[in-house]
């Protein structure tokens, strides 16, 4: 008894640490978008806004990229959905012997590494476009066409294994009925075959716009100059990180809370007209019944009215709690930095009047202003000398710019610099580092 | 049956149109698209490295040398390996099969929870909301964990405000935040097919196992572990393929000494504009994966179609 409930917690933390793990890096990141603080962070918390939003909306590069996305996207349904219909009808009928090459081939692209596929489609189309004789101008040059290819290779086996679910369940007598009753082939096809695809042409055609939209290892070989959503984010999120792009994922991860909510809605009507469809067969209630209890439109349902009323308040509060105050409170948090800043800069110069009294002393009574100079290209004397004040400063300075590029000295040396110069170039050194940024710009603005 | 029998036999069934579609399409797929583009990237990567206007001419001549390159490094260095570019490649590997196992071992328990233990609604809405961070785009969640492992970060301030560590730790350049991204990048992939095993179980099993006194250690072992081997196997090779050939997250979320395969790859196209010599590198790392998919299809005795499911 004891045993079983010490299992029953112990699986229950291991659960929700799991999901922790899934949504507390989203949520994490959907909070920074509505921080003003201009690096993507949550504490400390300046103000709350909504004017990271604007600003995403009014990045070019953004929506330019956004905007091939969107036809690619198109390009890659239109390509792949017929290519995977297609491979799936011909696995059906292809000869045994034949089927687990064919099955083979078709379905490697989805294990290929999408940076092989990127590269071979690339250097295929270019090597094409050479043969024939086409200028650089071509559309074998072209990044939208060259990415349309290159995703569609591995998206129309995604595509084809939707179809291959669908097609187990179809009864092969529907076409030959239709056959004999005089259809012509291309007829049986769009009147018999195609219906009874639909749900899965939807679902494929969803998938394969969805898998086009976020690729990204194909995409930046074959995108060639042109650019997409995911290299126009890839190169923002690697040069330097604002929270727009934390306001972009809050975005899309809207759009999938909002997919996912209809998805269930429709889910769950289609389980309804099943039980309807399922009571008339075993005689409870008639054709006829069923029929006259019309269906309610997808927009009646409660559960839809629900959540189209929870996400419409939800977005007009947070809009307007976002854009109602931001410059008062921006106002507040600088005059409370510059304060902090400030406070700061007493305590060092206080500080350093100390040092600098101290080490005045130790200058009268040594006299080894020579020696620092002596040592100044020995690194490992850098740190450790105790030598006259202007030697120390340049010593020290020296000091920041030679590490500047040895990667491990960045974090562990604070503790051995204590005069303010140091800290200075301490600094500059971790330029390079974005974290550090934000958080040194008080120490820098005290210099 | 000969071969045009079998075409006019095919021909006959679908009608002409609807034949000429199907052969047109699954033939502009498996040709133009699948088997010449690696056929060309195979023929590229074993000849010389010269630009495009000398393609075909004298001097691109067929040699092994971007090969060579990979295990040898150039002529002019004084190692006898490329230790760099090898290194590389096997700490790609390496780190792709521990990430397969962090994410084996964080998964099966999660999708038999979710398969047999949590009930109804709950275990509904629990599923459905596994996909939401699924298309969340690669690189947003790449961003995220560089938000939170970032020195001054969720983690960092947590743990310094708690008083753990006394001054933030760089998760990024000790590739913490590499791993946990990676980990998490590719986890529904994981989750999916061995949930979808898991739930076709029959209850009763368990239930007469569990009747006969088994512990629950051996019911995995002996019942649901050998039911989700079809799940298991094609999980754990697609999230090996997809960390090996990953190429966001290291460059959003890797130190500045590690590298992976792929970026070298990418290197090696867009920086160092020697297109010989990336294909060569592509196609080893496409070596090595076939040679992943093969061992896996051993190990489990599962054959290819059980894998792609």
């Amino acid at each position: 008894m004891m045993q079983e409930r010490v299992q029953r917690i112990v699986v229950l933390a291991f659960v929700l640490l799991f999901f922790l793990y899934l949504f507390g890096p989203l949520i994490v990141m959907g909070v920074t978008a509505f921080n003003t603080s201009s690096f993507p962070r949550v504490s400390p918390w300046d103000c709350f806004s909504v004017e990271w939003f604007n600003i995403l909306a009014q990045d070019t590069r953004l929506i330019v990229g956004l905007r091939n996305s969107v036809l690619i996207g198109l390009g890659v349904v239109l390509l792949a959905v017929p290519i995977g219909l297609a491979g799936a009808l011909m696995l059906m009928q292809i000869s045994a012997r034949v089927r687990p090459w064919y099955y083979t081939i078709v379905i490697s692209p989805i294990l290929v590494p999408g940076v092989v596929l990127g590269i071979s489609t690339l250097l295929f189309w270019d090597r094409i476009g050479v043969m024939l004789g086409f200028s650089a101008e071509s559309i074998f040059y072209n990044g939208i066409f060259l990415t349309i290819v290159g995703q569609a290779t591995f998206i129309s086996a995604y595509a084809m294994l939707i179809f291959i679910a669908r097609l187990q369940r179809f009864d092969p007598v529907l076409e030959e009925a239709a056959l004999d009753l005089g259809a012509t082939h291309v007829q049986t096809f769009r009147k018999v075959l195609l219906p009874f695809l639909k749900p899965a042409i939807g679902s494929a055609a969803v998938l394969a716009f969805l898998a086009s939209f976020e690729n990204y290892n194909t995409t930046i070989f074959t995108i060639v100059s042109e650019s997409t959503l995911t290299t126009v984010l890839a190169s923002k999120v690697r040069y330097g990180i604002d929270p727009s792009i934390s306001a972009l994922a809050v975005l899309i991860v809207f759009l999938t809370l909002v997919g996912a909510v209809a998805y269930e809605i429709s889910q769950r009507r289609e389980g309804r007209r099943q039980k309807r469809a399922a009571a008339v067969a075993r005689g409870e209630i008639t054709e006829a019944a069923r029929v006259k209890s019309k269906e309610r439109s997808f927009f009646a349902e409660p559960a839809f009215i629900m959540s189209a009323l929870i996400i419409v308040g939800g977005l007009g509060i947070v809009y307007f709690s976002g854009t109602i105050g931001v410059d008062e409170c921006k106002a507040a948090v600088k005059e409370t930095k510059r304060v902090e800043v400030q406070r700061r800069v007493e305590k060092m110069q206080q500080k350093q009047m100390f040092q600098s009294a101290v080490e005045q002393q130790s200058i009268e009574s040594k006299a080894r202003g020579t020696e620092g100079y002596e040592g100044i290209f020995s690194p490992q004397n850098l740190q450790e000398q105790t030598t006259s004040p202007d030697t120390e400063a340049t010593a020290k300075g020296t000091e920041g710019y030679q590490s500047i590029f040895a990667p491990s000295n960045l974090e562990d040396q604070s503790g051995a610099e204590e005069s303010s110069s140091a800290k200075g170039t301490e600094g500059y050194q971790s330029i390079f580092a974005p974290n550090n940024l934000t958080e040194q710009a008080g120490t820098e603005q005290g210099n | 049956m000969n071969v045009a029998a079998y075409w006019q036999d095919f021909f006959r069934r679908n009608g002409v149109a609807v034949a000429l579609f199907l052969l047109i399409s699954v033939g502009f797929w498996v040709f133009m698209m699948i088997l010449l583009p690696q056929l060309f990237m195979l023929d590229f990567s074993i000849r010389a490295n010269v630009p495009p206007p000398k393609f075909g001419s004298e001097e691109h001549y067929y040699t092994i040398e971007h090969y060579q390159y990979m295990i040898f490094g150039s002529a002019q260095s004084t190692d006898s390996y490329n230790i760099i570019d090898l290194t590389v490649f096997f700490r790609t590997i390496i780190a792709a099969i521990t990430v397969t196992i962090i994410d084996l071992a964080l998964c099966y328990p999660i999708a038999y929870y979710l398969a047999h233990v949590s009930k109804g609604g709950w275990s509904r809405l629990m599923v459905l909301s596994l996909i939401v961070p699924f298309w969340v785009n690669e690189i947003l969640r790449a961003f995220a964990f560089k938000i939170i492992f970032g020195s001054t970060g969720v983690i960092n301030n947590f743990l310094v405000a708690v008083g753990i560590l006394s001054e933030p730790y760089d998760f990024i350049r000790n590739d913490v935040a590499l791993w946990a991204g990676l980990s998490y990048a590719f986890i529904l992939l994981m989750i999916f097919p061995i949930y979808n095993a898991v739930e076709s179980l029959d209850k009763n099993q368990i239930e007469a196992a569990r009747d006969l006194g088994s512990p629950w250690w051996r019911i995995h072992w002996r019942i649901v572990v050998p039911h989700a081997k079809p799940g298991i196997s094609s999980g754990c090779t697609m999230v090996f393929m997809l960390t090996a050939g990953a190429l966001a997250a290291p460059q959003i979320l890797g130190g500045p000494s590690s590298l992976w395969f792929t970026q070298i790859i990418y290197q090696g196209f867009n920086q160092a504009g020697n297109w010989a010599r990336g294909s060569a590198y592509a196609i080893i790392l496409l070596i090595a994966c076939i040679a992943f998919v093969l061992i896996m299809m051993k190990i489990f005795k599962v054959k290819f179609g059980e894998l792609m499911r």
